[in-house]
């Protein structure tokens, strides 16, 4: 392969860069998308979440790790009051998107989860076909005004899910028939056809076998740079490849927050290093 | 065992930050050529103000060295590689560190070389001193040609060569014997460029274990202290 022999020349006589920038550039390219501050969660009488604050950085992906019952899916419904739907649950505190407080009586929740979409952890596409499983969501909220108009957002959408060169021909068939990593992708493609802003996923890929967990894990990718992301997952392995961020969270606090390079190399916390490396849970 | 693929992952990133690593690696080799290279001529050319350009130059291989092996834990602790990706960013921690010593040795050189111009001129072997390193540059470029390429076999014949340079490393040591031993008044000199020469041959065994990186990358085999023999049944014979 003449063009690598080419490589060794080129590199001896290159300049000599040292500061050569990361690939893996982790540092945020807006501000802060979400400004959570003194969060408190109650189920009844049980408290699950306690102080949290945190301030997820806009167009990057968020990772919320640590044990089973630590609080980090309440924290993530949290932040589209999906918690409203449960019964005897209390949400305490400032949540803030773009600076407007989410909690806010004046907002009104069905816009809200319009800006802030969410993926669950089963994938759960509608029981139509793949068209109108991704159209469903544009057609209630208004999007569209014209049937091309919403072939177009349709075809985007499964586009940037990473779906559209499987589906392109059989857009008309049921979108249950497709694998799971294919309906996880559906899910995707429905969230983003009503362009929201945040994309919360609750352990998107753990239903999915390892090869439909990395095409998502690279969805995500490709995703963050349109929306912010706040993953929340089981998988740390998962959370250290896909994510910029990394909360850890446990039983209800938030123990170390930070770039996830570091946190999985130095994390400040002993607890975090503990979990992390395996050693309590 | 085919060559190993690390450009088709799933994940554009990991394909981007090891490539991106094996980028700086060829850029650290690189510069490493250049310092052996200048090293030299300021040895046979005695010339102060390149041998004190090496020397401060070898600052940056160090620095190189420090960036790629907190990238290749960075890398370790996010992805997790497995197989010929573990292996490939296991070489490359091996290779920097043999890339870092031999910017060491070409810094000797350049303080022999430094050390050389403040004493009178006189009779020494200098042009066989630049054949040699003419030489080891060649098998350095060699081995990182086959790093680039990922080629077993062209590390095989690279590490080879290093018997060759072991050779001439030889033939150069009786040289300077014979030049103390006719005039005693050289040895201070022949002392010096002695371990001029005694570093360019390390650095001919730190080209040889890049090799050996290369081989253990490609095939997945420890070729690390056996014979050249044994190292050429190793990358031949197919994989088990």
């Amino acid at each position: 392969m003449p063009s690598q022999r080419d490589d060794v020349a080129a590199h001896a006589e290159a300049p000599v860069h040292i500061a050569v920038d990361r690939v893996h550039a982790a540092a945020p390219v807006g501000g802060i998308k979400i400004r959570a501050r003194d969060v408190n969660v109650f189920y009844g009488e049980k408290q699950a979440l306690f102080d949290v604050g945190l301030d997820v950085p806009e167009r990057a992906v968020t990772a919320l790790i640590g044990p089973s019952g630590c609080g980090k899916s309440t924290f993530l419904r949290s932040i589209n009051r999906m918690n409203d739907t449960i019964p005897g649950c209390k949400v305490k505190g400032r949540i803030e998107l773009d600076g407007e407080d989410i909690n806010d009586r004046s907002i009104d929740p069905v816009v809200l989860r319009a800006r802030v979409g969410m993926v669950f952890q089963k994938p759960n596409p509608f029981p139509k076909t793949i068209f109108e499983n991704v159209a469903y969501g544009a057609r209630i909220h208004g999007l569209t005004t014209s049937k091309s108009e919403l072939e177009a957002l349709v075809e985007t959408s499964l586009k940037k899910a990473g779906l559209w060169g499987e589906v392109a021909d059989r857009l008309h068939q049921p979108g249950t028939g497709l694998s799971g990593g294919q309906q996880q992708r559906l899910v995707i493609a429905r969230a983003v056809a009503i362009r929201p802003q945040v994309l919360l996923m609750d352990e998107p890929c753990s239903a999915l076998d390892p090869i439909s967990t990395l095409k998502v894990e690279e969805l995500i990718n490709e995703l963050k740079k349109e929306f912010t992301i706040v993953i929340v997952t089981h998988n740390m392995q998962q959370a250290a490849r896909v994510s910029d961020y990394t909360a850890f969270m446990y039983v209800g606090d938030l123990i170390e927050f930070g770039n996830t390079d570091k946190l999985f190399t130095k994390p400040s916390m002993k607890q975090t290093e503990d979990y992390i490396t395996g050693k309590y849970g | 065992m085919n060559t190993p693929n690390y450009k088709s992952h799933i994940s554009s990133v990991f394909n981007a930050e090891l490539e991106d690593v094996r980028q700086r690696v060829l850029a650290m080799g690189g510069l490493v050529e250049q310092q052996i290279v200048d090293a030299t001529k300021a040895l046979t050319e005695v010339d102060r103000v390149l041998a004190d350009q090496v020397i401060r130059n070898d600052e940056k291989v160090n620095t190189m060295e420090v960036m790629i092996d907190d990238e290749c834990s960075r890398i370790l602790a996010r992805r997790q590689p497995t197989a010929s990706d573990l292996r490939l960013v296991y070489a490359v921690i091996k290779t920097i560190t043999d890339l870092e010593r031999m910017g060491d040795e070409a810094e000797k050189v350049a303080r022999m070389a430094s050390d050389l111009s403040d004493q009178e001129r006189g009779m020494s072997p200098l042009v066989e001193v630049g054949h040699l390193s003419r030489h080891v540059s060649q098998m350095v470029r060699d081995a990182l040609d086959s790093f680039a390429r990922m080629d077993a076999e062209s590390a095989l014949a690279c590490a080879a060569e290093d018997i060759n340079i072991d050779r001439e490393y030889e033939a150069l040591m009786r040289q300077c014997i014979t030049f103390m031993m006719e005039d005693p008044r050289t040895i201070r000199r022949v002392l010096d460029i002695m371990w001029a020469v005694r570093a360019l041959e390390r650095v001919g065994d730190h080209a040889r274990n890049i090799c050996e990186y290369v081989i253990y990358f490609v095939k997945g085999k420890d070729v690390r202290h056996i014979s050249l023999e044994a190292m050429q049944r190793e990358v031949r014979e197919e994989g088990e």
